[in-house]
């Protein structure tokens, strides 16, 4: 693929608000997961990555019918770093319509449904007048908001692929962009704690009971975190500083396999792996650190970890940053390509937090601490439930 | 800026709409539309366990995916997929949102699962066998119109085959009150980059301003308006008229899809 500039990022997690505290955590390898105390939840012996001050910070009047945790997480996040602005000076370069906007999310405003279903008309079972579907619930809520609040007149969509979500939009948007419909995307993932995925995954006893520590022998399951990461795309300018970074490939596979369970192979994770190396032109030597999918639980870690030993053998230093930030779900992709660029632009691996004791039966080179190496190019991956899977590669421009 | 594929097959399902063939002469407007509830083939392409656990969207979705791969006669193997829709499982949601608002919030994994708007596309992938990549997109009313984009896109720029499927089910209610669907309804074309010895017809696809085309036959016309895979009424019409038209479609506003029809039989 020709390559494209992100040209402005953010990204907002239980690490904190915005690049700077994202950064100080990661640099202080220093992680963000706690207890679970989120909503009415007391049952679930789970930590969670919970979002600082997301209910602190109600929407602006003229945005009140979107009013729900996932869109004032979303508007959180636009505050951080100047992205508005940018936004607006990308608006300013191309246009209103020639600005897409694609977001991945998993789920979108449900707490508001799931809240709304307590307060049900006893007599007539009916939702609350003060429930609106289209702005919370529906899974294109929180782009409708986004262009909405930037009044957007482009494309624009919601990916909705579980957890590979908001690295598969970098895919459609890079796609939008070459075919010359658009000039710039909006893309990212804003994906927000709800009680659907705390139950959800308990049910599937996928929860980890301390936070989860992604590749450990003794790992045991995931600990859900919520994060708002936007990232602007556009064509490069003719020369840009050596820090900035680039998106060079993209690569999207099914795993045809199992609902809720990956390929025992990585056969699909290879797939995307090695379709977003072609994408990049690229061989696998050509690859500096892999920010791992890295869910911490015991089947997705192996089969993983199987895939990126058949590509790269044990050459590549690689981890999973969810030790940290819990696993975001439609969001991940998002934030972990904001990590990545982050690790590009400063010149630094991040260390994977929580895990003390490296599976020896996976035969990759785990990186626990930070290193203190500069990447030229790194590999991020994304899958999710149903068998979806997404690797994108980012580069320094210099 | 047009995106050009190549129509190798059609899939339809819809309320006395039960598959392309039998569509093509209502939409024509040659037979008169006589609205009944929808008839759903059993997902016989899933192994038994996965074919009891599957909602009403998945048959749909694997049923007009089915159809239209059968009538273009392509290796489900080698398409790209997309698939649109406003909405996941109703009657699944619906269930989880009562299970947690009730004393005990236990979920089934299998409810789980299937909660996530890619649940088609994934028990599309356990039935096809395709490995190929898999986009799930959700624009409210606007999703068959972004659904058609991406696949527009994917055709013109990656230069692969890709299926677009389009679908939704209605909620139940308390839901259906603050989303009401009339029926459930579900489409699928087989978008190709060149022209084969299959090929119905050639689309051109853009952006444009302006009101989509309505239908005149009232009943189909509200199934347009009321459903947002049902959007795609007019691009249909007109393949069932077989002759070269354009066709507005509902998008997001303010912009909708102008779409060039030019028939290749």
């Amino acid at each position: 693929m020709t390559p494209l500039h992100l040209s402005h990022y953010t990204a907002s997690s239980c690490l904190g608000h915005g690049l700077d505290a994202t950064l100080a955590a990661l640099r202080q390898h220093r992680g963000g997961l706690a207890p679970c105390r989120f909503e009415t939840v007391r049952d679930l012996a789970t930590c969670i990555g919970e979002v600082a001050q997301v209910d602190d910070c109600p929407l602006p009047a003229a945005f009140a019918e979107y009013e729900c945790r996932n869109n004032r997480l979303a508007w959180l996040g636009l505050q951080q770093d100047g992205f508005n602005a940018a936004v607006e000076a990308a608006i300013a370069r191309h246009g209103r319509r020639r600005v897409g906007v694609f977001l991945g999310t998993s789920t979108a405003g449900i707490l508001q449904a799931e809240q709304a279903y307590r307060r049900r008309d006893p007599a007539s079972g009916a939702l609350p007048d003060d429930f609106i579907y289209r702005t919370t619930h529906n899974t294109y809520s929180v782009a409708d908001f986004v262009r909405h609040c930037f009044r957007l007149e482009g494309p624009a969509m919601v990916v909705s692929t579980a957890c590979s979500s908001s690295a598969k939009v970098f895919a459609s948007a890079a796609r939008m962009l070459a075919s010359g419909l658009i000039d710039a995307a909006l893309v990212g993932g804003v994906d927000s704690l709800c009680l659907t995925t705390l139950y959800g995954f308990n049910s599937l006893e996928l929860l980890a009971p301390e936070p989860c520590r992604p590749f450990d022998a003794g790992r045991n399951g995931i600990s859900i975190g919520e994060a708002a990461a936007f990232i602007l795309l556009e064509r490069p300018a003719h020369s840009l500083d050596a820090g900035a970074v680039l998106l060079l490939g993209t690569g999207e596979s099914s795993d045809a396999h199992h609902m809720s369970s990956p390929h025992p192979e990585g056969l699909g994770a290879r797939m995307a792996m090695a379709a977003a190396l072609q994408s990049a032109s690229l061989p696998a030597t050509g690859i500096d650190y892999i920010n791992l999918h890295g869910t911490a639980t015991p089947s997705n870690d192996a089969a993983e970890g199987k895939a990126v030993a058949a590509l790269f053998g044990d050459r590549v230093p690689c981890n999973s940053t969810k030790g940290a930030t819990g696993h975001t779900l439609g969001a991940a992709g998002g934030l972990e390509a904001v990590i990545s660029a982050l690790a590009l632009q400063h010149g630094f691996l991040p260390g994977g937090v929580n895990t003390r004791q490296v599976d020896p039966g996976i035969p990759i080179q785990y990186l626990t601490d930070n290193r203190d190496l500069a990447p030229a190019r790194v590999l991020s991956n994304s899958f999710g439930f149903g068998g979806t899977n997404c690797s994108l590669v980012l580069g320094r421009a210099g | 800026m047009k995106l050009t594929a190549y129509l190798d097959g059609i899939g339809l399902l819809g309320p006395d709409l039960d598959n392309w063939d039998t569509a093509q002469p209502i939409l024509a407007g040659a037979t008169d539309y006589a609205p009944r509830a929808i008839v759903v083939p059993p997902p016989l392409a899933l192994p038994p366990a996965e074919r009891r656990r599957v909602g009403l969207p998945v048959k749909i979705a694997l049923a007009v995916a089915q159809e239209a791969i059968a009538t273009a006669q392509a290796d489900a193997g080698q398409l790209a997929s997309v698939f649109a829709s406003s909405g996941a499982d109703g009657d699944n949601c619906d269930v989880i949102c009562r299970t947690l608002a009730s004393e005990d919030r236990q979920l089934s994994p299998t409810r789980f699962h299937n909660s996530v708007h890619n649940a088609p596309a994934g028990y599309w992938g356990i039935a096809s066998g395709a490995m190929t990549p898999a986009t799930v997109l959700c624009a409210y009313d606007g999703s068959f119109g972004a659904g058609l984009l991406e696949a527009m896109s994917q055709v013109g720029v990656s230069a692969t085959g890709t299926l677009l499927v389009a679908y939704e089910a209605p909620y139940p209610e308390p839901l259906h009150a603050k989303r009401p669907f009339p029926a459930a309804f579900g489409l699928a074309l087989v978008l190709m980059p060149q022209q084969g010895p299959h090929t119905l017809a050639c689309l051109q696809v853009e952006l444009a301003a302006g009101p989509a085309d309505h239908l005149a036959n009232p009943d189909l016309e509200a199934l347009r308006r009321q459903i947002p895979s049902a959007r795609s009424l007019p691009l249909l019409q007109a393949l069932a008229r077989g002759h070269a038209a354009r066709v507005v479609l509902e998008y997001l506003e303010p912009l909708s899809l102008a779409v060039e029809v030019q028939p290749c039989r």
